[in-house]
């Protein structure tokens, strides 16, 4: 009996499933969530309705299994195997807040790599919607000591932040194994509105694109992405410099280069 | 038959809850004092993470049997091992503790304090400080990581603040040296009567180093301190906040090189474009890997460290 605790939890686990009623143990089955969430079938009727919607290993989902920090836990969703997306909505099951991001891919790949709050353990889906109007869905669970959504944020302890609000700092890479990659952070506090006494105040549209205007993809965050956020973009091509563009829920604005 | 599988797993369950092997038994730590030189003696925690079976006992405390009492170095993990190791202590020497001392703020350190709440309590103002500000948080984190192992642990500050200097307590001269970098004050205690420097969590022996409040500018720098006091004529033993005592300085090399591959990674990564996932994903080097707790370290002190690195990485935005 090396771990005297764990195992029996374990036990008492399947015991509980199988002390289930049949039609439950059954229903939960034809949900078919690889993720085994209890709250899948409420996220699918409040996200998706009706529209047709499948588990696709194409769209991949990366974060650690365990995060370390609830307010920084780092998601790297990538559907670019999937062709004809335009549309990826980012979605945690068990936050208070349960949209997370949508992008939108136009000449970039479906892929961006960010950090979420989160509130709590939970599974953290990503559903890439295709032209034909299809979801493709593919997640992993993240174990987390949580409390992301209802903590401060760090910078709104000074005063600092309100100084730099919005200031873009960002990088291209065009040599290397990462060429073709768009980094950039943006000061901003991403209140969710879950702290007393603080309003929500989060930034909601971010636009890439490149110098002759065409676009690379639209993001719009949500309450759960991280403070100052950190944006990761694979641009693919290399192609001079790139310009960004956003605001926040209270209609700041932002506008920068980021250069080659 | 899904009916008869979960009878049987019931059944297994209930003979399970009768039996002693159930949870973790009956929470003795089993400390025994090891002595280092003279009357100075040890609890050697495991080179582990905080879990239910360990209870938190990975760290090293000890105590030093001065003329007028014994000086306690560190109080370690939860109510439980305060009160063992005073115990244990008892069982050394007859006489009463004189003082407790913490070395820093981190949870391991302080939570036995109250099985010393009879006696003077002293810490640097940084870690009264600290252990005022985030004592209670830490507390709840251990009640999570450890269990029951931390039944009736509550959070005792301090009650002295201690300066750099000369430090003589219960008959004993001891040399307190104030450092920073592992948190933002880290306390090496000098023992001249025996030669052994308590290092805190400045130093890290086989295994991994923490970093959840490092500035390692900072840690670095103290360990150069730390090495060039155990090149005084006096030395004997170093006893590293974690991991087995030493003879030498090697121990400090050890943490030195794990800090300084550790920030070159993070700042070496941020600048060739890497994501917090790429980052996290990266193979430890052999000469690391091998360390107690190396991967769940690294994975930690990335969520501690890297934003920093990317920020400076992508500075050079408008």
């Amino acid at each position: 009996m090396k771990y005297p605790l764990k195992y029996p939890l374990t036990i008492a686990a399947i015991a509980l499933a199988a002390l289930m009623p049949l039609a439950d143990a059954a229903a939960l089955d034809e949900s078919g969530d690889p993720l085994a969430s209890a709250r899948w079938s409420d996220i699918q009727k409040q996200y998706f309705a009706d529209a047709p919607l499948v588990f696709d290993p194409r769209v991949k989902v990366l974060a650690p299994s365990t995060a370390e920090n609830p307010m920084q836990v780092p998601l790297t969703v990538d559907a670019s195997a999937l062709p004809g997306v335009v549309e990826v909505v980012v979605v945690a099951d068990f936050n208070p807040i349960t949209q997370v991001l949508r992008f939108y891919p136009e000449a970039a790949p479906a892929f961006l790599g960010f950090r979420l709050k989160l509130q709590q353990s939970s599974p953290v889906r990503a559903a890439a919607r295709t032209r034909d109007g299809v979801w493709h869905v593919g997640g992993t669970w993240v174990n987390t000591v949580g409390g992301g959504c209802t903590a401060p944020s760090a910078g709104g302890a000074s005063r600092d932040w309100q100084t730099h609000l919005n200031e873009v700092s960002g990088r291209q890479w065009s040599e290397g194994p990462n060429a073709g990659r768009i980094r950039m952070r943006i000061v901003h506090p991403m209140d969710t509105g879950l702290v007393a006494g603080t309003p929500a105040f989060f930034l909601e549209e971010i636009n890439v694109t490149d110098v002759n205007g065409k676009r690379l993809m639209r993001v719009q965050p949500y309450e759960p992405v991280s403070e100052n956020p950190v944006f990761t973009l694979n641009r693919g091509v290399d192609d001079g410099e790139v310009l960004t563009s956003g605001r926040d829920n209270n209609g700041n604005v932002f506008k920068a280069r980021i250069a080659q | 038959m899904k009916r008869l599988i979960s009878l049987f797993v019931i059944a297994v369950l209930v003979l399970l809850a009768g039996s002693p092997l159930i949870g973790a038994a009956d929470f003795d730590y089993h400390l025994v004092a090891r002595p280092l030189a003279g009357d100075v003696y040890a609890f050697i925690g495991k080179t582990e993470d905080f879990d239910t079976d360990n209870g938190g006992n990975i760290v090293n405390t000890a105590f030093i049997v001065a003329p007028q009492g014994v000086i306690v170095i560190d109080s370690g993990p939860s109510l439980r091992y305060g009160r063992q190791m005073r115990q244990a202590i008892a069982a050394i020497t007859d006489k009463p503790v004189a003082m407790v001392i913490n070395t820093q703020h981190h949870p391991d350190h302080f939570l036995g304090n109250q099985a010393f709440a009879d006696v003077p309590i002293a810490a640097l103002a940084e870690t009264r400080n600290g252990i005022a500000a985030d004592g209670n948080a830490f507390a709840e984190n251990l009640y999570r990581m450890s269990g029951d192992w931390m039944k009736g642990t509550e959070v005792q500050l301090p009650t002295r603040t201690l300066t750099e200097g000369r430090f003589d307590v219960a008959g004993r001269k001891l040399r307190l040296v104030a450092l920073d970098g592992h948190t933002g004050a880290d306390l090496v205690i000098v023992d001249e009567a025996s030669g052994v420097i308590f290092s805190g969590d400045l130093v890290f022996n086989g295994r991994a180093p923490t970093t959840p409040h490092a500035d390692v500018a900072h840690w670095l720098a103290a360990l150069d301190q730390l090495e060039a006091l155990t090149r005084d004529r006096g030395f004997r033993l170093l006893l590293p906040g974690h991991g087995a005592p030493a003879t030498d300085a090697a121990p400090i090399r050890q943490t030195r090189a794990w800090l300084t591959w550790l920030t070159a990674t993070m700042r070496d990564s941020a600048k060739a474009g890497l994501d917090m996932n790429d980052v996290l994903a990266q193979p430890l080097p052999p000469e690391f890997a091998t360390l107690p707790v190396a991967a769940a370290e690294y994975r930690r002190s990335v969520g501690h460290l890297f934003p920093a690195a990317e920020r400076e990485a992508l500075g050079a935005g408008r």
